[in-house]
């Protein structure tokens, strides 16, 4: 019989022996040798029946098919728009997949999106060796005109949306604020008036250092119900 | 003559107290700081990102680059220039290939891990410190690793094995310094440095010796990653 050698929910490091035994399985972050299963990444145990897998604490974003994404344009291509997105790998919004109105042979992509312009997007597709598809149709999924941007932890992106998007709208609605999360860990917002847009800034801030720990959502509503006028911009 | 006792009055396989800290450096993928006795390194990881320039790309596999620096106030007095030198450029190879074999960047092709190590404080030990620290960075990073690489030199003076050498031990004129690397777990190997002249059968012995230094070299660097998302009661 197997035993298990962490407690679950437990940070563990590269190297420690999580459980012993063939009856567990190595999943995710994890790696076998021998009879033991070892940790091959920083990260929280996670034991679910004989599988064990790690969640990431830490980490650069890695593009993955079906993420929602936020970034610039930063160059533009003879079909397309190149984007970044928060990692090693740049992506590529086609024209085909941007829009749905006729855009003739050789005309000027900077009327539609020029660099710099921020876009929520979704990414299609990620080829074995990295290249990133992009596409615009979808709903939520369009060109970001003000607002302000923040950069995240993207392994920290899931405690931000909270559960089916709880976090973020319990953000929405004591801020007032527009917020959208960009699994890439860029998050855009705009709100009507500072102090507020403020206070969401530094909700998010705070979510993301205190994502680990217990209990996140009872002391985030009570951050914000303390803040609920926003946060005074100092002179 | 014979090496009765150490500089510092430590036991001769005893190593210099050690500490460790993890996320030192906020605006990093990740960080590590590694003090053993007065030599101290910090380490930042930034990556996977885009490679630059351009040639040096694989389309194999991601590429890790190190960087080690000592900064000009931190030895015995004698200003260090800034910035890289010869034996930088040694150091920072070596650091390659004693870290590289821990790490599976695989998945990140066309990218670079670029480690940048810079020690403030020095007093022998320097490569080894650089490597612990870089390893508690790279994980810290959320690069994929089989293990953490721990590292510390072995050598002799006069006629006696010692553990973890000093500056005046590893500048002794009959000294020999000898800084290893290996996977704490499999004990494999990654660095292997000789500076002067040791029989095989005391290089073995010496090998020994960090062999069983590697756990508490480890459990340092373990406690340092979990301090840093360890739940603070307010």
């Amino acid at each position: 019989m197997g035993e298990i050698k962490v407690k679950n929910r437990e940070v563990v490091v590269p190297g420690e022996t999580l459980a012993t035994g063939m009856d567990f399985l190595p999943s995710f972050g994890t790696y076998r040798d021998g009879e033991g299963i070892i940790a091959s990444r920083l990260g929280l145990v996670n034991v679910e029946g004989k599988v064990i897998k790690l969640v990431p604490l830490s980490g650069a974003y890695h593009p993955k098919a079906g993420d929602t994404i936020i970034g610039p344009v930063t160059d533009i291509l003879m079909t397309g728009w190149r984007v970044d997105t928060n990692s090693a790998y740049s992506a590529v919004l086609n024209l085909k997949d941007a829009s749905s109105e006729f855009i003739a042979r050789g005309a000027d992509l900077r009327k539609y999106f020029t660099i710099g312009e921020y876009m929520m997007v979704k990414i299609t597709q990620v080829t074995s060796q990295n290249l990133v598809d992009l596409t615009m149709k979808g709903p939520g999924l369009r060109k970001l005109t003000g607002g302000r941007i923040l950069n995240v932890n993207a392994n920290k992106v899931p405690r931000i949306i909270g559960k089916q998007g709880s976090m973020v709208s319990m953000i929405k609605q004591y801020t007032n604020c527009r917020v959208l999360v960009g699994q890439n860990g860029v998050v855009w917002i705009s709100g009507e008036e500072p102090e507020k847009e403020l206070l969401a800034v530094e909700t998010i801030k705070k979510i993301e250092r205190e994502a680990h720990i217990p209990g996140l959502t009872d002391a985030i509503k009570a951050y914000l119900e303390a803040n609920k006028d926003g946060i005074k911009l100092s002179a | 003559m014979a090496y009765e006792k150490r500089f510092d009055g430590r036991g001769f396989e005893e190593i210099r107290p050690m500490s460790a800290k993890a996320g030192v450096i906020k605006r990093a993928t990740g960080s590590g700081w590694f003090k053993i006795g007065n030599t101290e390194a910090y380490a930042a990881v930034y990556g996977p990102r885009e490679m630059f320039p351009r040639f040096k790309q694989s389309a194999e596999a991601g590429v890790l680059r190190c960087h080690y620096t000592m900064m000009p106030f931190s030895s015995a007095g004698d200003r260090v220039r800034p910035g890289t030198s010869r034996r930088g450029k040694e150091i920072s190879a070596v650091m390659e290939r004693a870290l590289r074999p821990a790490i599976d960047i695989s998945d990140f092709n066309n990218s670079v891990v670029d480690v940048f190590v810079e020690l403030p404080q020095t007093d022998a030990g320097t490569r080894c410190a650089a490597i612990c620290a870089a390893s508690i960075a790279l994980a810290d990073a959320g690069i994929p690793m089989k293990d953490l690489v721990c590292a510390i030199s072995a050598g002799k003076v006069e006629d006696k094995l010692l553990l973890d050498l000093e500056y005046n031990e590893d500048s002794h004129e009959n000294g020999v310094d000898i800084p290893m690397a290996m996977l704490h777990n499999s004990k494999e190997l990654t660095l292997l440095q000789m500076d002067g002249e040791i029989s095989s059968e005391e290089l073995g012995k010496a090998m020994e010796l960090i062999k069983g230094a590697m756990d508490q070299i480890y459990d340092v660097m373990k406690s340092a990653l979990k301090a840093k998302f360890e739940v603070k009661q307010e």
